[in-house]
């Protein structure tokens, strides 16, 4: 009697071994080959993502050679104070930081050219001689020199400037080059 | 002797046994959903990552870009006067 229970008594233990660790490794089979693909897509993102960083910086130098040059064009043609007002008036808080390759810029003080001029005015004023803004401001002084400012402008025309901007092109009724102007100088 | 030994085998080790081997499985079959999930969002990084080449047409085009802005720089430097 003893003896049958003793054998009963293992055959249950090994059954229940038997199970359970069959169980057991067919989860962990799971396991593995849901590892084994997920490295496998982990290696495809490494794969993909080898050249990110040499494109993104390549991008972010010839981004700063532009900053850099268009900054330095901006200080050139504007002043420096005026170049630093109207950064900061299109981008607030940009006057602290200054310009890159104009360390003096960033202790500069900048006029409050925004709270007076809205983006598109101010961009028009420094970039074209023909805005309306050039020629006189009703709440005080022009940004540009009205007359000094538009002098180069004025010498596009014969006599007193015209109410609206000049027509151009090919069919215009008054050509303002010569037709052997040097394009390269253009 | 023999029928104590099978008793206790009986009444006492198997149902450790068991009780054990139940709690390995139920972890380990814990496991298998989790690493599925790790394994689809690692296949959707993957997937997303495709794009990725076309950092080399934006590379390009922002090269071009900063080309025609030098040219345009060039060319307001001789029409605007200096401040």
């Amino acid at each position: 009697m003893g003896a049958v229970i003793l054998i009963v008594a293992v055959v249950l233990i090994v059954l229940a071994l038997v199970y359970y660790l069959v169980s057991v490794i067919v989860a962990l089979q799971k396991i593995a080959t849901g590892l084994d693909e997920t490295i496998t897509a982990v290696g495809e993102i490494i794969e993909k993502t080898a050249p990110v960083a040499p494109v993104v910086d390549d991008i972010n130098a010839n981004l700063d050679a532009a900053v850099s040059a268009l900054e330095g064009l901006l200080v050139k043609k504007a002043g420096m104070a005026d170049a630093v007002g109207l950064v900061d008036g299109l981008y607030p808080g940009a006057a602290k930081a200054g310009f890159r390759d104009f360390p003096d810029s960033a202790t500069t003080k900048a006029p409050r050219i925004s709270t007076v001029y809205t983006r598109g005015t101010l961009t028009l004023a420094r970039l074209g001689r023909e805005a309306p803004i050039a020629a006189a401001s009703p709440n005080g002084p022009a940004l540009r020199n009205a007359v000094a400012g538009s002098l180069a402008a004025r010498g596009l025309y014969f006599g007193e400037r015209p109410g609206r901007s000049p027509v151009i092109g090919t069919n215009a009724p008054v050509q303002y080059e010569a037709s052997d102007a040097d394009p390269s100088t253009v | 002797m023999t029928l104590a030994v099978g008793l206790i085998l009986l009444v006492v080790v198997f149902p450790i046994v068991v009780l054990l081997l139940h709690g390995v499985l139920k972890e380990a079959n814990a496991i298998v959903p989790s690493v599925a999930k790790i394994r689809d969002a690692a296949r959707a990084g993957s997937k997303d990552l495709d794009a990725v080449p076309l950092l080399l047409t934006t590379q390009r085009q922002v090269k071009e870009t900063v080309e025609n802005v030098a040219a345009y720089g060039g060319s307001l430097d001789v029409i605007l006067d200096d401040a």
